[in-house]
């Protein structure tokens, strides 16, 4: 498994890498823990001719925690699995990334790569959706900042433009009365998600489901939001029978992808089981 | 050295120092001055008419050295030879017309079959450049049904044959008509055993070096059976045994998959003849998957003629074998037949496997090789035949077990048994798995589902297998005991990860009274090595070990000789015993191995003492030999998802005495991992046009650490006659009884559903099915 030849550039800076991109257009690609693009390069799948290596850039590295989380886009799953204040400011992030892969993955493979990837069956995105967080870009043009809602347009494509680099994710620190969880159906072989659903609740003060937000990744082509789901539970008490109607409104009005391990069915009743539990989950914490 | 009994110890395998430290030499890390490599170009259509080939982009590519379609190498060399892969001893029959060259012409059979091969200066040159070369491929109609591969308007593979069936394995003995006409029941059950992929953690690899010394040639190749690969190179490449020297590194695991001559063997020793370089290729994964033989691949559809107590009086069965595109192992699926009744006495049979040709990779040997079918097949039909009569699978099988007084037993499809008793094993994995608590448990946990509790339900899977191994039609070892009294074993067999060396080292040890830790086993080098078979069908220590004891007995005697001669005693009144020869009856008068050896080579000899302590023999196995046990599984099923878990592992595994019983355990957990991985996770699938959907380790599930429970592992011992050791083989056991316990266990989960079989493997959705039909029908 040997890739074509390409050439090779390692840049300190974001802005060297964004002028690096601007260089070599479509030639060019990022690579950051490799996990994605370095099979894909193997398999001869993609023959860019220039890779710029971000995995050197100290200022995308960081984590830091306030108000919200902010994650540098080259910070490596374990990082973010071993933060102790990602684990109590949003345990759900470590709950979903101790879930990608193996060690070896883990140890390399980065959240701003996992996003800025979009690969239909990753983890990451369900929770950013369900967060309600978003990536900061940065291009020739300077720097903005994309929503998750907004981040997620097809398969393997994003709203990133080809000469812009993640610098970071953002995701709310959550507060009294939140409560978040990511349930995961593995597929056998490559144990990423066959399906895999995050929920996030927030509780009124009267304990009812004040807000909510559900995202399946997995089962289809994209990371979506369950905006049925998420209404059946707002208002609700959040009781078994809101868990229930929950469960039955997801994955109805998605478009689904089959393999020899799931068909197509399977991935659509699964999305059910997967939202009751994460629901279920999100809700016990958010009452913690 | 404190004395210590070896044979029977808890010792270290003495290959896992060099193989955890990552200081063994694979082929693929072998660099030699002026080595160049190898790239092949493969089909992407599973049958197509090769057409005309332009090679002169590639060519044109710097770094490139040669471009050779398979017409340039019609002078080179004969077709592969036919029925290399087998495992049975009976490989190399070349009573079928047809077969192909290592580079294809004219036509390809499968994907993934070469047409062309590329030598370039660099690995990643001559990557580049197969992608270069441009194919004219005209595509022809493909068939990879195997049930319809067998009709008569399916597309054929062979213009010289009258259909695509390569064979008919056939018995039909005793009264079958009888017995089902009298029968109480006629139990009919349809079974598939999935095409499997055999992932050795090393892929195949191959570097040929022109040896000018015999004007031939040295090929290091990942192979099972060096000597087997000499032999095969040499007739295909119309060369001189004694030409080519065969050399089997450290080989990452092999399973069956490495046993015969691959057309990647043939054509790098041909272009290295003919370009006058070393060459080199390493397989790639994707490579593996697609071009390195598979196994199993079988349709059978069982009916058994059974009394209302269990006895099974008969069976009828016909059974449909893919062995791919061109007969690399055809015989296989006739191990199959003839391990058809297992362990039971089954007085009349009617049978019938068809082999066919289908458009994908040849099937071959893989961890069991035709006998895990049958075992699977009637450990799964006596399940079927208990849940039809409600009776407890364990009963059924007792009704039926060939009883320890019939032994040596021959079955009616014309298999000699040599010892057996399947009761005791059976017995004890019931008892060490606390059966009647497990079916307590299981009622508890029906009745809290019903009740609408969020349990997972439990299902116990029993399974008594036999199988076949020990394979002739010899062996062999040589033993050299230097003059310090340290000893260096050759043996014909080819260990490639099962630690023989350690084995050996202790049968050694203790019967020539060597110091273990002094005991080198060199293996897989035909220069300096003896004629051997290699390593394949658990036949290691029941073939090659007790060749090893008779060339043992020779040094033993030789040195009791040296030893009578310095004690000047008698050479019979000699005695190893605790390490020392001595004089029996006399304990103080002793010599150690080491004070015999130092005489042995020196010039201080009776003339009636040939000088040197070395000596080599081989055995050839009267009979083959029957290992048996007893597995049971358990298993829980989530209802919501249908995802199994295995709970817990019982094995008691009967492979007579245990020489080295850490490499028993390291077999059985191995075995284990592969057999539960056909139940619950592997198979290799084509679509419909013969594209492989499973071709990388994305989509082609192997079993890992953490879908595994710790397994308790225990035995029963019964010898068997035909060797010196009254070893049996335990490299295929655990897999042969371990894909039909889980799978029973998964079918009784489910069996008060209403569930009577389900075909392997199973995955989470094909579970998930059969609880959602269940509903419906509710
Ligand atoms: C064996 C294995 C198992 C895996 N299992 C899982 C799993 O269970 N769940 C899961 O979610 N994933 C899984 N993955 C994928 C893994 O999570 C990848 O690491 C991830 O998808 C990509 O992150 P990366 O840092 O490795 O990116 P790379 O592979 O380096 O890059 C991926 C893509 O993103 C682009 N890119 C990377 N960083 C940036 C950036 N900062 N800005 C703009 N573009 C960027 C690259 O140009 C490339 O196109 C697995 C991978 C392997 C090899």
């Amino acid at each position: 498994m040997i890739p074509a030849s390409f050439a090779y550039h390692a840049p300190q800076s974001v802005a060297e890498a964004v002028s690096l991109l601007e260089q070599h257009g479509d030639e060019a690609k990022i690579l950051a823990g490799g996990h994605s693009l370095l099979p894909a390069l193997k398999l001869r799948l993609s023959q860019p001719g220039v890779l710029i290596d971000i995995s050197r850039i100290g200022e995308l590295q960081g984590i830091h925690v306030g108000s919200s989380i902010e994650i540098g886009a080259g910070a490596t799953y374990a990082a973010v699995a071993g933060h102790a204040g990602v684990r109590s400011g949003c345990a759900v992030l470590a709950e979903c990334v101790e879930q990608i892969g193996d060690i070896q993955v883990r140890n390399r493979g980065t959240v701003g790569g996992a996003l800025a990837h979009a690969d239909p069956a990753a983890d990451l995105p369900a929770v950013l959706l369900a967060l309600g967080g978003s990536v900061s870009a940065q291009g020739p043009g300077g720097s903005r900042t994309i929503a998750a809602d907004d981040l997620f347009v097809e398969m393997l494509t994003t709203a990133l433009e080809p000469n812009e680099v993640v610098t970071k994710v953002t995701v709310p620190a959550l507060g009294k009365g939140e409560g978040a969880a990511y349930s995961k159906l593995k597929h056998p072989a490559s144990r990423y998600a066959i399906v895999g659903v995050a929920a996030y609740v927030k509780l009124a003060a009267d304990g009812s489901v004040a807000a909510a937000r559900i995202a399946v990744t997995g089962a289809g082509p994209k990371a979506e939001r369950q905006s049925a789901a998420e209404a059946a539970l707002v208002g609700s008490a959040g009781d078994d029978a809101a868990v229930a109607a929950a469960a039955a409104a997801a994955g109805d009005d998605m478009e689904y992808l089959g393999d020899i391990h799931a068909s197509e069915d399977y991935r659509r009743a699964m999305v059910k089981v997967y939202t009751r539990r994460a629901v279920a989950a999100a809700l016990s914490r958010a009452r913690a | 050295m404190a004395y210590a009994t070896m044979i029977g110890a808890k010792v270290r395998r003495k290959e896992d120092p060099r193989l955890i430290t990552g200081s063994g030499t694979y082929v693929g890390d072998l660099k030699l001055p002026g080595m160049q490599h190898v790239a092949f170009v493969r089909s992407p259509y599973p049958h197509a008419t090769i057409g005309h080939i332009d090679i002169s982009a590639a060519l044109a590519r710097p770094g490139v050295t040669a471009v050779v379609p398979g017409r340039d190498l019609l002078d080179a060399y004969e077709p592969l030879p036919i029925g290399s892969g087998g495992e049975g001893g009976t490989s190399g029959s070349v009573s079928r017309p047809h077969s192909h060259y290592a580079i294809s012409i004219d036509r390809v059979r499968h994907t993934g079959e070469i047409v062309a091969a590329v030598i370039a200066t660099s690995p990643e040159v001559a990557v580049d450049a197969v992608a270069d070369v441009i194919v004219d491929w005209q595509p022809l109609p493909a068939i990879v049904d195997m049930e319809q591969a067998a009709s008569p308007d399916a597309p054929r593979l062979f213009d010289s044959l009258p259909s695509n069936v390569d064979h008919v394995w056939e018995c039909n003995v005793g009264d079958v008509a009888g017995a089902f006409a009298s029968a109480d029941r006629i139990v009919k059950q349809r079974m598939a055993n999935q095409r499997l992929a055999g992932v050795s953690m090393e892929g195949r690899a191959v570097v040929a070096l022109p040896d000018y010394t015999t004007d031939g040639l040295t090929v290091w190749t990942s192979t099972q059976a060096p000597h087997l690969s000499r032999g095969s190179l040499a007739k295909t490449l119309r060369m001189h045994e004694n030409q080519i020297r065969v050399i089997a590194p450290e080989v990452g695991g092999g399973f069956g998959i490495k046993i015969g001559v691959y057309p990647e063997d043939v054509a790098l020793a041909a272009l290295a003849r003919i370009h006058r370089i070393p060459l080199r290729w390493v397989e790639t994964r994707v490579e593996h998957m697609l071009a390195t033989t598979h196994g199993r691949a079988q349709i059978a559809e069982y009916e058994a003629a059974v009394k209302a107590d269990g006895t099974i009086t008969a069976l009828r069965v016909r059974i449909t074998a893919d062995i791919g595109a061109y007969p690399v192992a055809p015989d296989i699926p006739d191990l199959t037949g003839k391990m058809l009744v297992g362990v039971y006495h089954i007085p009349a049979a009617d049978v019938q496997i068809s082999c066919v040709f289908t458009n994908t990779t040849p099937v071959a040997a893989y961890r069991g090789a035709g006998r895990p079918e049958a075992a699977y097949y009637i450990e799964r039909l006596v399940d079927v035949i208990a849940a039809d009569l409600g009776l407890d699978p364990a009963d059924v099988r007792r009704r039926n077990f060939i009883p320890p007084a019939a032994f040596p037993y021959r079955t009616v499809v014309d298999t000699l048994y040599d010892s057996g008793e399947y009761d005791r094993a059976l017995s004890k994995a019931l008892m060490i798995s606390d059966y009647a608590g497990l079916r307590a448990e299981q009622v508890r946990r029906r009745a809290a589902h019903a009740a609408g509790e969020p349990v997972s339900l439990l299902g116990i899977g029993m399974a008594t297998y036999v199988e076949m191994c020990g394979f002739g039609p010899y062996e062999s070892a040589s033993v050299r005991v230097e003059p310090t009294g340290t000893v260096t074993v050759m043996t014909g067999i080819s260990p490639h990860g099962q630690g023989t060396g350690t084995t050996f080292a202790q049968i050694v040890a203790d019967q020539l009274g060597a110091d273990f830790e002094q005991i080198i086993v060199k293996h897989g080098d035909t220069a300096t090595t003896p004629m051997g078979q290699g390593t394949m069908g658990s036949r290691s220590l029941a073939v090659g070990g007790a060749a090893l004891v008779r060339a043992v007995a020779k040094v033993r005697e030789k040195a009791s000789r040296v030893a009578a001669h310095l004690l000047e005693a008698a050479p019979d009144d000699i005695v190893l015993e605790a390490g020392r020869y001595q004089v029996r009856g006399v304990p103080d008068r002793h010599l150690s191995l080491i004070e015999i050896a130092d005489r042995a080579y020196s010039d201080d000899l009776p003339d009636d003492i040939d000088p040197g302590l070395e000596a080599v023999d081989f055995f050839k196995p009267p009979e083959l030999i029957y290992p048996f046990g007893a597995h049971v599984a358990v298993v829980e099923i989530e209802p919501d998802t249908g995802q199994v878990r295995v709970h817990s592992y019982f094995t008691v595994d009967d492979c007579g005495p245990r020489i080295s019983p850490v490499i028993v355990a390291g077999q059985v957990h191995g075995g284990l991992a592969q057999g539960i991985a056909q139940a619950l996770f592997e198979e290799v699938v084509y679509d419909s046009n013969g594209q492989l959907l499973s071709g990388s380790l994305m989509d082609y599930t192997i079993p890992r650490a953490d879908d595994l429970p710790n397994f308790t592992l225990d035995k029963t011992e019964t010898p068997t006659p035909h060797n010196p050791l009254g070893v049996k083989g335990i490299g295929e056991a655990a897999t042969i009884g371990s894909t039909p316990a889980i799978t029973n266990a998964v079918v009784d989960a489910l069996a008060h559903l209403g569930v009577r079989h389900l075909d392997i493997p199973l995955r989470s959705e094909r579970i998930w099915r059969a609880l959602q039909n269940r509903k419906e029908s509710q």
